[in-house]
C-alpha cells in the first residue's frame, strides 16, 4: 500500500478523473468568487454591526446546533434500525424517510403546520391541554430545520453502518454482550467518523434552511428570523447588505466545519 | 420565423402599435394576424388571476402569439429584468421597483400606472378572534402575521398603522403577501394584512375586513415595455390590453381599483 503510493507519486491523478474535478471546482467555487467579487468591502464593518445581523446569526448557530443534536438523538437510533435490524418493511421504513429530502421545504413547512399547528392534528390537542402553540417560536425553527436536515445524518450513518465490519460485534456478542452493550461499546466508537460526517451535513444544511422555517416558524427579528431568512428580506430592499450578509453566514460556516474537522481528523490521525 | 418576428415589429413600430388597441382589443382577427413568437411578461404575483386571463384573450386574438409569464414578487422581477432576463414587459406592484428598471434604463418610454390595490384585514372563516379594525393588531393575545418591511405590502403596512397610531405586535413578518394569506387560510394566525385583492381571490376560507386608515397606503401598480423586449410588438399590444376598457373590467373585477 504504502509502496504503491510512493510509486504513484502524489501529482499524478489520471486525466479522465482530473479534467472533471477541475470543472466540479470551478462551477462550486465560482459562484463564491462572484459573491466576493461584488462585496462592498468598504461598507462591510457598517453592515456587519448593523442591528439585527448578530441576532440572527446567533439565532442560526444555536438553532441549527439544536437540530443536530436532536437529529443525533434519534436519528442514529434510526439509522441503526434501518441497517442492523430484521424488522419488516424496513425498505419502506427507508423510503419515508427520505421523504424530507424529495419534498420541496415549502411543503414541508405547511406539512408541519398540518401536524404541529394550531389547527394541527398534534397541535391542537397541545394548545387545548397544555397552553402550547408552536409555530411562530424558536421551538419552530429547531422543529422545521431538524425535520429537513435528519434525513441526512440518517442516511450518512446508515451507510457507514452497512460498511462497517459486523464480525466486530459479533465476537462482541460471543463474549456475551447484550445488543446495547455492544451498540455503545463496539458499533459506536467504530462509525464515529460515520456519525461527525452526517452531523456535519445536518448542521450545514438546517444552518441554510429557508423553506420550511419561514413557512412553519415565520419571521421575526430575534425568534425565528435566522440568517437564511434575513439574506433573503435584506436581499428585496438592499441586494449589497444580503450580499454581505451571505458572506458572514459563510465564513462562519466554514470556520466551525474546518475547526471541527481539524479536531475530528487529529483525533482520527492520532489513533493509530 | 425570426424575419416575420423582426417585420411584424416593424410593421406595428410605425402605426404604435395598434394591434389590440385600447378600445375593443378582443375584434378584428385581421390586425390579429401580424403579432407572432413568444411574449414574455414579467409581472407582480398578485396579478396572476388577471394577467393569465388577459393573456388568454390576447393569444385567442393572435393565434400565432405564445403569452408566457413569470408571476413573482416585485423585487425578484425587478432583480432578475436588471440582470438580463429576456423579458418584454414588467408589471411592478409598487413604483420603487419599477424604478429600479427605469432607473437602469431598461424600460422603454414612461412606466404607465394601471391600477392599484389597498391593504385589507384578512380572517379566517367566521373570524374567530372577533377582529374588528387595524387596532386589534395590538392584542398580544392573538396570533397576527403581516409582511416584512422589506417587501411592498409590509411598507404599506407600516404606513397605515402609522396613520392609525397603532403598535402593532405581529408573529411573524412574512416574506410576501401570499405567505401572510397561507397562514390565514390554515387557521394558524387570528388576522393578516393583505391586499383586498388576495382576499378576494382567497375565496370562502378567508373573510376581508377593510379599515379607513388604508387609504394612506394606495399601491400603485405601474406596467411598462422593456427596452430590451424580444418581442416589442407583442410586448405593446399587451400593456395596451392591459389599459384598455377590457383590461380595467378585468382588474376590478378581480378587487382592484382603477388609478
Amino acid at each position: 500500500m504504502r509502496r504503491r503510493r510512493a510509486r504513484g507519486g502524489q501529482g499524478s491523478v489520471p486525466v479522465p478523473l482530473l479534467v472533471p474535478a477541475v470543472v466540479a471546482v470551478a462551477f462550486l467555487v465560482l459562484p463564491l468568487v462572484g459573491l466576493l467579487v461584488r462585496t462592498p468591502w468598504s461598507e462591510l464593518g457598517s453592515q456587519l454591526t448593523a442591528p439585527g445581523v448578530g441576532q440572527a446569526l446567533r439565532l442560526s448557530l444555536v438553532s441549527a446546533s439544536l437540530a443536530t443534536a436532536v437529529s443525533l438523538v434519534l436519528g442514529v437510533p434510526l439509522a441503526w434500525v434501518l441497517a442492523r435490524s430484521r424488522i419488516r418493511g424496513r425498505g419502506v421504513l427507508r423510503a419515508l424517510v427520505t421523504v424530507p429530502l424529495v419534498l420541496p421545504p415549502v411543503v414541508g413547512g405547511v406539512a408541519l403546520f398540518l401536524v404541529l399547528g394550531r389547527q394541527g392534528i398534534v397541535g391542537r390537542w397541545l394548545d387545548e391541554a397544555f397552553g402550547i402553540t408552536i409555530p411562530f417560536t424558536t421551538t419552530a425553527v429547531v422543529i422545521a430545520e431538524t425535520f429537513v436536515a435528519m434525513p441526512f445524518l440518517v442516511i450518512s450513518v446508515e451507510g457507514a453502518l452497512r460498511a462497517a465490519d459486523a464480525r466486530y460485534e459479533e465476537a462482541a456478542a460471543t463474549l456475551g454482550a447484550d445488543r446495547w452493550t455492544t451498540f455503545r461499546r463496539v458499533t459506536l466508537p467504530l462509525v464515529a467518523p460515520g456519525i461527525a460526517a452526517g452531523a456535519v451535513l445536518c448542521w450545514a444544511r438546517a444552518l441554510g434552511e429557508f423553506g420550511a422555517t419561514i413557512t412553519f416558524a415565520g419571521n421575526f427579528p430575534g425568534t425565528t428570523q435566522t440568517m437564511p431568512l434575513a439574506v433573503y428580506l435584506a436581499l428585496q430592499r438592499d441586494p449589497e447588505s444580503a450580499i454581505v450578509l451571505s458572506l458572514v453566514l459563510l465564513v462562519v460556516s466554514l470556520a466551525t466545519l474546518l475547526l471541527l474537522r481539524g479536531r475530528w481528523l487529529g483525533r482520527a490521525g492520532a489513533a493509530p | 420565423m425570426l424575419a416575420a418576428m423582426l417585420l411584424a415589429g416593424c410593421g406595428s413600430g410605425d402605426d404604435g402599435g395598434t394591434s389590440g388597441g385600447r378600445d375593443g382589443g378582443t375584434g378584428g382577427g385581421a390586425v390579429g394576424g401580424d403579432l407572432t413568437g413568444t411574449l414574455t411578461v414579467f409581472a407582480a404575483a398578485s396579478l396572476t388571476g388577471v394577467f393569465t386571463d388577459l393573456g388568454d384573450r390576447l393569444e385567442a386574438d393572435h393565434p400565432d402569439l405564445d403569452v408566457q409569464f413569470n408571476f413573482a414578487g416585485s423585487s425578484a422581477l425587478a432583480t432578475q429584468i436588471t440582470q438580463g432576463a429576456p423579458a418584454d414587459v414588467f408589471a411592478s406592484a409598487n413604483t420603487g421597483q419599477m424604478n429600479v428598471v427605469a432607473d437602469a434604463d431598461l424600460a422603454d418610454g414612461e412606466p404607465e400606472v394601471f391600477t392599484a390595490n389597498v391593504l385589507e384585514i384578512a380572517v379566517p372563516a367566521g373570524n374567530p378572534a372577533d377582529v374588528t379594525g387595524l387596532a386589534d393588531f395590538e392584542r398580544e393575545e392573538l396570533a397576527l402575521a403581516v409582511c416584512a418591511p422589506e417587501v411592498p405590502c409590509g411598507a404599506a403596512a407600516e404606513d397605515v398603522f402609522a396613520a392609525a397610531g397603532v403598535t402593532a405586535r405581529p408573529d411573524t413578518q412574512e416574506e410576501d403577501v401570499r405567505a401572510a394569506l397561507t397562514k390565514v387560510e390554515l387557521g394558524e394566525v387570528d388576522a393578516a394584512l393583505v391586499y383586498a385583492t388576495d382576499v378576494a381571490a382567497a375565496g370562502d376560507s378567508v373573510e376581508g375586513i377593510s379599515f379607513p386608515e388604508a387609504e394612506d397606503a394606495v399601491n400603485d401598480y405601474p406596467v411598462c415595455v422593456l427596452a430590451d423586449a424580444p418581442n416589442p410588438a407583442a410586448a405593446r399590444a399587451f400593456v395596451e390590453l392591459v389599459l384598455s376598457d377590457e383590461g380595467r373590467t378585468a382588474l376590478a373585477d378581480a378587487g382592484f381599483r382603477t388609478p
